[in-house]
């Protein structure tokens, strides 16, 4: 039975059974491949997504229970046009294998969007459940620092 | 571009060809003095080039596998610098598997000396015998070792595309060379008229390339600063491609399970189960374990697993008591090596106190953030085969054997690694993707690890202990005497990449142990192997992960033996050995605030490793809260001889301490009936944002021969640690990882 899904504004009919996980209907269906797969147990938010604004575990969210629109890392803004967030990133040169950037990047939107001005704490309680084995804390943490100043100047 | 795949498969090129519309230039001082052997004949132009002009513009080849340490925007930077181009108005891509594309350094950092003591006669025979590498096919990112490797060929590849290209805008215009300049991808003629290279790119393709002098570094523009990173937008935005992201049209997704006894039989299985499940298209018997292609990654991972398989027992004791018995035993025989052997180490000098003490250290996986995967098509006559990897040539090898096909018929396409760490030098995931693909024919499989197959199917750091006796006498070390023993990762290497058994003397086992910049007189270190058939590889690192955590925390415990404060101690012996090892000591003295005493509820440590031609101090600092310790504050110093991208330097540094420190406080293989017990990230964490430290990087240019940036930062973290903790509990970690002795916060 088809699902009916909105991501990155876009309306989506998916053909899969109703088990199969977010984020592989957005890799391997979707073909929206900026959200990772990293555990599939939810311990390293690599998959991280928003649903309605809220950042979720893709890897933990059936399609079935799908409860609102999804934006991706793709929905926040493109090379051409990134959001503040992402242009923090570029500026901090966090990126080192980049491979849970994505993730890193969707739950400190959602912090933002919660928080427009979180201390160091707010970070780490945030953010703790992102894994990065390349180690980019620091300059994670200055991007989101100036995000927040960049986006309370808009 | 459409021209560059059919350009690629050729095989070398040194100086420059004519391509359709454009021109092509390989590194040409490889080949200097002597004229190039393989000028190519009619009909057969470019070859593996490091610089590709045509009218559509410029691109550079960084044949270094992208896993983070910035080496593709470096590499890039290196052509560039002399090129006159900007990074961000061309593009710079990884290229294919290529003999051109040899690691000359590699071969360079195996040669029998301490690295940090090398004249300059043994500093260019190490270049000579990189020349070694191309016959080797070694095309290899790893030892640290690109920079040093690209640092001189680049430039030289840069200035003679420059040239050539100045001299066919001379020839247009009718003047000499030298009154021409470039700048920004143009070559300015005296009247200031731009002739962008793109428009030169055809007659420059006819020119016999001149020879070039390098420009000084003091006219340089790029190196030596902090450069954007090529792939940060990318890595930004969602849009960098890595090996898990490659979407051929008509893919299919696979996923596997191999027998967790590592390197047992598969004795049979039963997959009727699986074959009945949503999406399932084909099960494949892979011989060694099973694999299941689906129209999805997920309904292949819960197929796979619905697979009941009988698998045979692992070659190795099952437990890993018994493991680390065999490691012990290792000791009761010959060295394999004593690469130190100074004064007289067997008589104890007179007035002297011994001290002695043993020390362990657990198996190690790599976990890079995205799970090994890779993406193959084979269509009975050529494989195509992408993946993020560091040994394009070796996987193409592989491959190439494993679908009985001619090296020529498999083209590797090498996308971003999420992850290298050592784990993508090695040949099973695209070994495995092939075997699964030639199940399907025509049909592009992706296959995909599930995490816990990753962590349960590593080449892991070896466990490994060490046993230390030392003398100290007046304040002063007089003497060490240092065994270490494990699994060789060299050997059992050696002997997966080339089929033939490894032998000789390990020097990768007792890197990081025996060339330590320390003037001790008597002084001797010996490595033993340890004979066990569990499957091991290069951790970042390597032997100096854990020879780094033996010999600095006994450099703690003959500092506390002599009565001495220990960063002194390590200052004064390494001042008389390597004044870039003491320089960096006295840098994180200095930036730390060190005085050698510590509040209560606050303990600071320090240590000191060479590897990879690059000595790194830290002190670390924890913190007492409420019974929990947390790691607050880390102050580095490293001494790379030339800092290309001090951006980047410092980001390797801070990222490779982090990686060790992760090691050191929770990371721990362990084996019950020859599985690996660990299956996810909750059973084998890493620091992560709330437990990592404050950190603080200073970069030092004073090395006489520039070191390698992305594997010294790890060695020094984990004794740095345990020595903080001895000062803040008075308990000296002896043993890895520390969360079984320390409640500390994770």
């Amino acid at each position: 039975m088809a699902t009916d899904l909105k991501i990155n504004g876009k309306q989506h009919q998916v053909d899969l059974p109703d088990d199969v996980p977010l984020l592989w209907v957005l890799r391997d269906e979707i073909g929206l491949t900026g959200t990772k797969f990293g555990c599939g147990v939810a311990a390293c938010g690599a998959c991280t997504v928003h649903i309605d604004g809220e950042a979720v575990r893709s890897c933990q969210v059936a399609l079935s229970d799908v409860w609102g629109d999804v934006t991706t890392i793709e929905g926040v803004g493109t090379p051409d046009s990134m959001a503040a967030i992402q242009q923090a990133w570029v500026d901090h040169q966090v990126a080192q294998c980049g491979y849970c950037q994505s993730g890193q990047i969707m739950q400190a939107a959602a912090l933002l969007a919660e928080n427009p001005a979180p201390s160091d704490e707010d970070i780490d309680d945030a953010m703790q459940g992102n894994l990065c084995r390349c180690g980019t804390y620091p300059r994670i943490r200055a991007a989101i620092h100036d995000a927040a100043s960049k986006l309370k100047e808009a | 571009m459409a021209s560059v795949g059919k350009i690629l498969r050729r095989t070398f090129l040194i100086g420059s060809a004519a391509i359709v519309g454009g021109v092509a230039f390989g590194a040409y001082y490889v080949s200097r003095p002597a004229a190039n052997p393989l000028k190519p004949g009619e009909g057969e132009t470019a070859l593996s080039p490091f610089v590709l002009i045509d009218q559509q513009g410029v691109t550079l080849f960084a044949p270094r596998a992208e896993m983070g340490q910035g080496v593709m925007t470096t590499w890039a930077a290196l052509i560039a610098e002399e090129l006159d181009v900007e990074l961000d108005q061309i593009r710079v891509l990884h290229g294919p598997a290529a003999a051109a594309y040899y690691n000359s350094a590699l071969i360079g950092e195996g040669l029998p000396n301490k690295g940090y003591d090398i004249s300059d006669f043994q500093h260019n025979l190490g270049e000579a015998l990189g020349v070694l590498g191309r016959t080797l096919s070694l095309q290899v990112t790893g030892g640290s070792t690109s920079m040093r490797d690209g640092f001189e060929r680049m430039r030289e590849a840069g200035a003679t595309a420059r040239e050539t290209l100045k001299q066919a805008a001379a020839d247009r215009l009718g003047v000499d060379r030298s009154q021409l300049k470039t700048e920004n991808g143009a070559v300015i003629a005296p009247d200031g008229t731009r002739i962008p290279y793109t428009e030169l790119a055809e007659a420059a393709g006819q020119i016999e390339p001149p020879e070039v002098e390098l420009r000084d570094p003091t006219n340089w523009r790029l190196l030596g600063q902090n450069l954007p990173r090529v792939d940060v937008v990318g890595k930004s935005t969602g849009t960098a491609e890595f090996g898990i992201d490659v979407r051929p049209e008509g893919l299919k997704f696979a996923s596997v399970r191999i027998n967790p006894k590592l390197g047992g039989e598969m004795k049979g299985f039963d997959a009727s189960e699986a074959e009945q499940m949503p999406g399932v298209e084909k099960v494949v018997d892979l011989g060694n374990g099973v694999a299941v292609i689906a129209s999805n990654t997920w309904l292949a991972i819960q197929a796979v697993e619905a697979i009941d398989v009988d698998w045979g027992d692992a070659p190795y004791p099952p437990e890993t008591d018994a493991i680390f018995a065999e490691i012990a035993k290792a000791f009761d025989a010959s060295p394999n090596s004593t690469m130190r052997d100074d004064g007289d180490v067997d008589t104890l000098p007179e007035g002297a106190s011994e001290i002695t003490a043993e020390y362990t250290v657990p198996y190690l996986a790599h976990a890079t953030m995205e799970p090994m995967n890779a993406t193959a098509l084979f269509t009975g006559s050529a494989l195509e085969l992408w993946c993020g990897n560091q040994a394009p040539t070796l996987v193409q090898i592989r491959a190439a054997s494993t679908a009985n096909l001619d090296k020529e018929a498999v083209q590797i396409h090498t996308t971003y690694l999420g992850g290298g760490f050592g784990r993508r030098g090695e040949l099973d995931f695209g070994e495995i993707a092939t075997k699964v693909a030639m199940a399907m024919p025509g049909v592009p499989v992706q296959t995909t690890w599930s995490r816990e197959e990753d962590m349960r199917h590593d080449y892991y750091r070896p466990g490994a202990m060490a046993r230390m006796r030392g003398a100290v006498k007046d304040g002063q070390a007089v003497l060490i005497d240092g065994k270490v023993a494990s699994q060789s990762c060299t050997q059992q290497a050696v002997q997966r990449y080339t089929g033939m058994p490894g032998g000789g003397p390990d020097k990768v086992l007792v890197e990081g142990f025996f060339n330590q910049p320390y003037a001790v007189t008597n002084y001797r270190m010996s490595g033993h192997i340890a004979d066990l058939d569990i499957p091991v590889g290069f951790w970042r690192s390597v032997g100096n992960s854990h020879n780094g955590f033996f010999h600095e925390t006994f450099m703690d415990e003959m500092a506390h033996a002599a009565g001495r404060d220990p960063l002194e101690f390590r200052l004064e012996l390494a001042k008389a050995e390597h004044a870039p090892s003491a320089g960096c000591l006295q840098a994180v003295k200095e930036m730390s605030g060190w005085t050698g005493e510590t509040p209560e509820g606050v303990g600071r440590g320090v240590a000191m490793t060479y590897s990879f031609g690059t000595p790194v101090a830290q002190v670390i600092e924890v913190i007492d809260e409420d019974g929990t310790t947390r790691i607050a504050k880390a102050w580095i110093a490293c001494d790379v001889g030339l800092a290309l991208d001090p951006g980047t330097v410092e980001a390797q540094m801070y990222g490779g301490m982090i990686y060790g420190l992760s090691a050191a406080v929770m990371g721990e293989i362990t084996f019950a009936d020859g599985e690996v017990e660990q299956y996810n990230f909750p059973d084998y964490d890493a620091l992560r944002m709330h437990n990592a430290p404050v950190t603080e990087v200073k970069i030092l240019e004073t090395n006489r021969h520039m070191g390698g940036v992305g594997e010294p930062g790890t060695p020094p973290s984990m004794p740095a640690l345990g020595n903080a903790l001895f000062d803040l509990t008075g308990e000296r970690a002896r043993t890895l990882p520390l969360i079984n002795q320390f409640n500390l916060l994770i």
